[in-house]
């Protein structure tokens, strides 16, 4: 188990080590001269914030210190948590920026991405081998998988919320309130919450479910299977079985799809104009506000690490054998 | 003696044969297919049938579908239908370039790590696992915004190079299956050198298995451009399904009811991308005879 840990932490060094080099790399080495046309990309009018732009781009390039110490000094301010300072926002800086958006964006994800895996494994459990249900749930599950997820947002957004007007289709909470701890409050925000997450629920759903028929049809057909039937177990038995093994792929997939389900997240959040970690980019490369965009960046690439941990762990907690150090989860 | 000579170079024609009298029998890969092939011909031919400029302002704006306007005209009068169909062929030309490049790196460092085996398979392997948790899409953010992707070529390529790694482990694993096989270890004995056990003994033995991959990176990468479109970092010349929608939601066109600006586009990817996994399934049941229906 150690051996497993080790090895899941030294590739998640690894990474955050490659994200933050090219974090750092990307706006160094982009063609011409950097600090210019990222002064004059930024177009910002705030003779302030055109002059702390330039301060801070020629204290972040150093331009007179070697590449070394630049690389340095990078993961020093890292350290101290300083992202810069947004452009958008003049003068606050990006951490502050990101830690307001975050909330929204994990109270949105999380939920959806639990939920439809639950609930995916389990229509796909049912569906496998029963011919009505396969034929049913397939057909949709290949739709909804299929979807852009900014797609079905739209979609979501004009029938429940244009159409019929259920549900508001802007915004974490209304324009008229502040954010506050009374119960209106929340409701108002579980009002704005319920489309976005219906959103990102259903198109994850689609892939749960297929995923799971295929590998509790895998299962049925395995020894085990067989030879428990041929005891005379009944179904239902076997079948328990075969969702226990069925579901550690499942979990390693979850952790395959972060990434995936983390840009769902983002488009959905535009399309709602949730104040999330989506939104923020949009904002981030409409006025090029380019620390903030890094600083997003970041923030996303330790997010994943950190749920990718948690779900390492999860999956010693659910496999023995990776316990016993023996063949289980590929590192 | 003889017939085992007589009947080896006959085998794979009629391995090749017997997948075909399976293939067109197959509901699913005909359906899917069908479905891909009649989106890529208007891809191919609607822009050079319906002439016109897609992004021409015209002078009759958000007109609902009509016959002069089939998909109808968005709040500048720009024709949809005219984008759709030169989105259309963006869309392919990001999956084709997107899923080729992916599946090119995904195979070559699927089958290196796979048959070598060893340090090398060690440092391939970690390569794949620390860019296989990156979010691609986060990285693609980064990438574009600050070179500012013009064409839909370069966005395809950007794509393929990030999206490899899912399946450069699954090759590897295929490989590792393979590479103890008796065939490898003749032809390792009879002195073929690693390039050509991997392109004349390893990779024949796979091609269904590789083209199933390419499927899925082709899916995977027009879904990924679309998200890019949508965020606004997609190509800053010409059209594309993502940016169509990408403008039908910058314009309001939610609020002021045109729902023929963002229902074809999105339609459309999902049609392209829910018919190719479907004929994927269809695929797999034509090279695996155990998932076969009888």
């Amino acid at each position: 188990m150690r051996r497993y840990f080790g090895r899941k932490l030294l590739i998640y060094g690894l990474t955050f080590f490659v994200a933050v080099t090219v974090n750092w790399m990307i706006p160094r080495f982009m063609p011409g001269d950097p600090i210019a046309s990222m002064v004059a990309r930024a177009n910002v009018t705030n003779a302030q914030a055109v002059e702390a732009m330039r301060a801070y781009y020629s204290n972040l390039f150093g331009l007179d210190q070697p590449l070394w110490q630049q690389y340095v000094n990078f993961w020093g301010a890292l350290a101290h948590g300083d992202f810069g300072i947004s452009i958008w926002l003049f003068p606050t800086p990006v951490t502050d920026v990101i830690t307001q958006a975050v909330p929204y964006t994990l109270a949105l994800i999380i939920p959806s991405v639990l939920l439809s895996w639950v609930v995916g494994n389990r229509f796909g459990a049912y569906a496998a081998r029963r011919k009505l249900l396969d034929n049913t749930v397939l057909p949709v599950g290949y739709v909804l998988t299929a979807m852009p997820y900014m797609w079905l947002a739209v979609l979501l957004a004009w029938g429940f919320g244009v159409l019929l007007g259920w549900f508001p289709v802007a915004g974490g909470y209304s324009f008229s309130m502040r954010p506050n701890w009374s119960w209106t409050f929340v409701l108002d925000l579980l009002h704005h919450w319920a489309l976005p997450f219906l959103s990102l629920f259903l198109v994850a759903l689609g892939g749960w479910a297929i995923g799971m028929r295929n590998m509790i049809i895998y299962e049925l057909e395995s020894d085990y299977s067989s030879y428990l039937s041929a005891l005379g177990a009944p179904s239902r038995l076997i079948r328990r079985y075969a969702f226990r093994n069925a579901v550690l792929p499942q979990i390693t997939g979850l952790a395959l799809q972060l990434g995936v389900l983390v840009a769902g997240a983002l488009v959905t959040e535009i399309v709602f104009a949730y104040p999330g970690l989506g939104s923020l980019i949009l904002k981030a490369i409409q006025n090029k506000d380019f620390f903030l965009l890094q600083g997003t960046f970041l923030f996303i690439v330790l997010g994943v690490l950190i749920a990718n941990f948690i779900i390492d762990i999860v999956y010693v907690v659910v496999d023995p054998r990776t316990r016993a150090g023996m063949a289980g989860a590929q590192a | 003696m003889t017939t085992i000579q007589e009947a080896a170079p006959r085998e794979p024609a009629g391995v090749r044969r017997e997948a075909l009298y399976f293939a067109v029998r197959n509901g699913k890969l005909m359906a899917g297919f069908g479905i891909v092939l009649v989106l890529l011909l208007l891809g191919l031919f609607g822009p050079l049938l319906f002439a016109g400029v897609p992004n021409d302002y015209g002078t009759r704006p958000m007109s609902p579908p009509s016959g002069e306007h089939w998909f109808g005209t968005t709040t500048f009068g720009q024709d949809v239908f005219l984008q759709f169909v030169h989105g259309l062929r963006s869309t392919f030309v990001v999956g084709v370039i997107g899923g080729g490049i992916a599946a090119v790196i995904g195979m070559f460092v699927g089958f290196v790590a796979g048959y070598r085996g060893g340090i090398v398979d060690e440092v391939l392997n970690m390569l794949t696992n620390v860019i296989l948790v990156i979010p691609t899409l986060a990285v693609l953010l980064i990438i574009n915004a600050y070179l500012g992707i013009r064409s839909v070529a370069v966005q395809g390529l950007f794509i393929g190079l990030t999206q490899w790694p899912w399946a450069a482990r699954a090759i590897r694993a295929q490989t590792f299956s393979l590479r103890t096989r008796e065939f490898v270890d003749l032809a390792r004995m009879s002195g073929s050198g690693t390039g050509k056990i991997i392109a004349k003994e390893i990779a024949p033995n796979m091609s269904s298995y590789l083209f199933m991959t390419f499927i899925l990176l082709f899916g995977g990468s027009v879904l990924i451009a679309s998200s890019l479109d949508f965020i606004g970092l997609g190509p800053t010349e010409g059209v594309s399904l993502g940016l169509m929608l990408q403008n039908a939601n910058q314009w309001s066109a939610l609020q002021l009811g045109m729902w023929w600006w963002f229902v074809p586009p999105g339609a459309a990817i999902t049609a392209i991308v829910g018919a190719l996994y479907v004929a994927n399934v269809g695929l797999d049941e034509v090279f695996n005879p155990k998932l076969r229906e009888t």
